[in-house]
């Protein structure tokens, strides 16, 4: 990945309203020349306003937009240095595939043997070589995603937008189209912003992420920090499964800090949190970073784990409700002080699932770093 | 219910007790009717209210002559000149509908259907009250002029002679207004159809790949309303082919067109079998029309 610094995209003090609805609240970010940038965010959350609002589609209310350090305020959709895939496609059901591609080049005036040329080169990079002549209507959705991707590239933009790319794809199809994705970019080195709702397509594709809640950042942060480290309980929540607790804030030094959770009992950990002492805090803690086994007899279930290592936190519960997924099996555990925590546990042999039943006693432990403390 | 359709096409009873109604209606009251004219196409007056069928082409001879045929020329010259301005005036309109806040459009397509609920007598007297030598227009226009008189006085130049009123009414130019007016409605509503159905997202494409909005309109928008501007071409041109009402009240001496002719006939030259000849011949320029018109249809499906 080439990594450079200069922001290709500047978004400043951006407010959006529609009557009374705030879509996007003062929002201010930079989106970086030649990365995958992904604006996740539940439906209804502002990100494919932002993303139309850069497209020039909508105007801001308030704010200003900069793209490769020109002021776009005042410049039309048909002027701006990027290039939209829209979620529908629309492609032009009533010209053929070279027709498509190639609408754009003709609009700016290209000469034809360089529309020829530069046609067969983007339907090759999206892999759709030998289809010229088809009509749009002959063709599968993910064909026409590659039509729409292709007429885009072709332009060769400063940054390319999508708008939920991969939402209408079946599962399978999806996953090849992620991988396609993020080689593609890296290939042709556009900046990419993505607007997506699904954070397996964002965790996968993304340089860096933007979750957006209720018209505003939640957090911005790669992938990995965006999952270990979430900044709120938005965030926690959002991306990916998670189990969250309330408590109280009981020991905070530089280097070990425990929450005293009325549902779960004290969660200590081997880092400071730098938060008031007493003050109302939620723990963080992801299914999979639980351990899970028969509690008293010390039988480890898994090779290296006792009924709780040193330093573990401990928890005991009842097994309410399994779900086998294949690759993983999910459990609802009831803790004795009656609150619920999910755990998920990988199926390393073909017998795992058959370890554990319904009703069983289970102890729980996680690694004293592997709990997150939430202040808001 | 897929397969309540199957039986139903399966099990012929129940259909024939469903059809015969309607098609027994239909033969007694369209067939049968237009068959008797037909037949009369082809005799001649044998008294005041007798007419025989001798099977002679006299009639359809005298309809081709130049007199009469230079009437249908012109008629269908007076049609395609209306319908042009109807889909002139009419895309506009059918667009601001489509790109309506919708809570505006059921307003916007009632104020545009609300005429078909005015008896066209009434509204034809209507706009001639409106185009009359005294009516508003006149009045209309002659206190721009009055107002462009006093303007010239007020900057010390000769006012300008008394306003003579315009005649727009008993002409060519009233019988287009009119026929426009009356057949407004029926371009808009299948333009507007097909404009309803184009995936907005399609004209968004097309700006972000930088065609303005009159080459976006051109190469995207008018392709893609292909079928709703050729079914508002059909629905105004067969009709305003056939328009008796609009030249017989608003046109002049020189401005009737073939459905007056057709009229002329039935009533005061009581002529009824070249009537009928001129009725007939009309009604085949309209099948020619729309069998041009599927042919292109198929066409366009074959080519698909």
């Amino acid at each position: 990945m080439t990594e450079t610094k200069q922001p290709i995209i500047q978004i400043r003090n951006v407010s959006k309203r529609f009557g009374k609805v705030t879509a996007v609240d003062n929002v201010s970010l930079d989106i970086l020349a030649g990365e995958f940038f992904v604006l996740l965010g539940p439906s209804g959350c502002g990100k494919t306003t932002l993303l139309r609002m850069i497209a020039g589609f909508e105007m801001p209310t308030e704010g200003q937009i900069i793209i490769d350090g020109q002021d776009m305020s005042l410049v039309p959709p048909n002027k701006r240095p990027v290039n939209m895939v829209f979620q529908s496609y629309a492609v032009f059901p009533h010209m053929n595939v070279t027709d498509n591609v190639g609408y754009g080049l003709r609009i700016a005036g290209v000469g034809k043997a360089e529309i020829r040329e530069r046609v067969q080169e983007a339907l090759e990079l999206v892999k759709l070589g030998g289809f010229e002549d088809r009509m749009p209507d002959q063709m599968s959705g993910g064909q026409r995603q590659r039509v729409a991707l292709a007429r885009s590239l072709v332009m060769r933009p400063k940054v390319l937008l999508l708008d939920e790319p991969l939402s209408a794809l079946d599962a399978k199809l999806r996953a090849q189209m992620q991988f396609e994705l993020s080689e593609l970019q890296e290939k042709v080195g556009i900046t990419f912003v993505t607007v997506t709702h699904d954070q397996d397509e964002a965790l996968s594709m993304a340089c860096r992420i933007a979750v957006v809640n209720k018209g505003e950042i939640a957090q911005l942060a790669p992938p990995s920090d965006l999952y270990e480290y979430p900044a709120n309980r938005f965030v926690a929540d959002f991306v990916g499964s998670v189990n969250i607790f309330e408590g109280k804030l009981t020991l905070d030094e530089p280097d070990r800090a425990a929450v005293e959770c009325p549902g779960l009992g004290k969660v200590y950990l081997n880092h400071g949190v730098t938060g008031p002492h007493g003050a109302d805090v939620w723990v963080a803690l992801r299914p999979e970073k639980i351990y899970l086994h028969v509690p008293g007899e010390g039988k480890a279930i898994r090779a290296a784990a006792q009924d709780a290592p040193e330093g573990h936190n401990l928890a005991r519960g009842t097994i309410k409700g399994m779900s086998y997924l294949g690759d993983i099996t999910l459990y609802e555990i009831q803790l004795e002080g009656g609150q619920m925590i999910r755990v998920s546990r990988p199926n390393l042999s073909r017998h795992d699932q058959e370890d554990f039943t319904w009703d069983d006693k289970v102890s729980m432990h996680w690694r004293a770093d592997s709990p997150v403390v939430l202040l808001s | 219910m897929a397969g309540a359709l199957q039986d139903w096409k399966l099990q012929k009873k129940p259909f024939v007790a469903i059809a015969t109604a309607p098609v027994f209606w239909l033969i007694l009251f369209f067939v049968a009717p237009m068959a008797i004219v037909w037949l009369y196409s082809f005799g001649q007056n044998a008294g005041p209210a007798d007419i025989d069928i001798s099977g002679t082409l006299d009639n359809y001879k005298r309809a081709t002559e130049w007199l009469y045929l230079s009437i249908f020329l012109k008629s269908f010259a007076v049609a395609a000149l209306t319908t042009l301005i109807c889909l002139i005036v009419g895309f506009p309109v059918a667009m601001a509908i489509t790109f309506a806040a919708p809570k505006w459009r059921p307003w916007m397509l009632l104020g545009i259907m609300l005429p078909f609920w005015t008896n066209l007598l009434i509204r034809t007297y209507a706009l001639m009250a409106l185009m009359g030598t005294n009516g508003y227009m006149n009045k209309g226009l002659g206190g721009l002029w009055e107002g462009a008189s006093w303007f010239r006085t007020l900057v010390g130049m000769q006012p300008l002679e008394a306003w003579t009123p315009v005649q727009l009414l008993y002409n060519n130019f009233a019988v287009v207004l009119g026929l426009v007016y009356v057949h407004l409605p029926f371009m808009v509503l299948p333009l507007y159809s097909a404009l309803d159905r184009l995936d907005k997202s399609l004209i968004e494409a097309s700006l972000d790949l930088g065609a303005g909005h009159f080459k976006t309109f051109m190469k995207v928008v008018v392709p893609l309303a292909a079928p709703g501007i050729v079914a508002g071409v059909m629905i105004t041109l067969i009709p305003a082919l056939g328009a008796y009402l609009t030249p017989d009240l608003m046109g002049g001496t020189d401005s009737q067109m073939i459905a007056n002719v057709i009229e002329r006939q039935f009533k005061r030259a009581n002529d009824w079998p070249f009537g009928a000849a001129l009725s007939f011949l009309l009604i085949y320029a309209m099948f020619i029309l729309i069998a041009l018109q599927s042919m292109r249809a198929n066409k366009v499906k074959e080519a698909r």
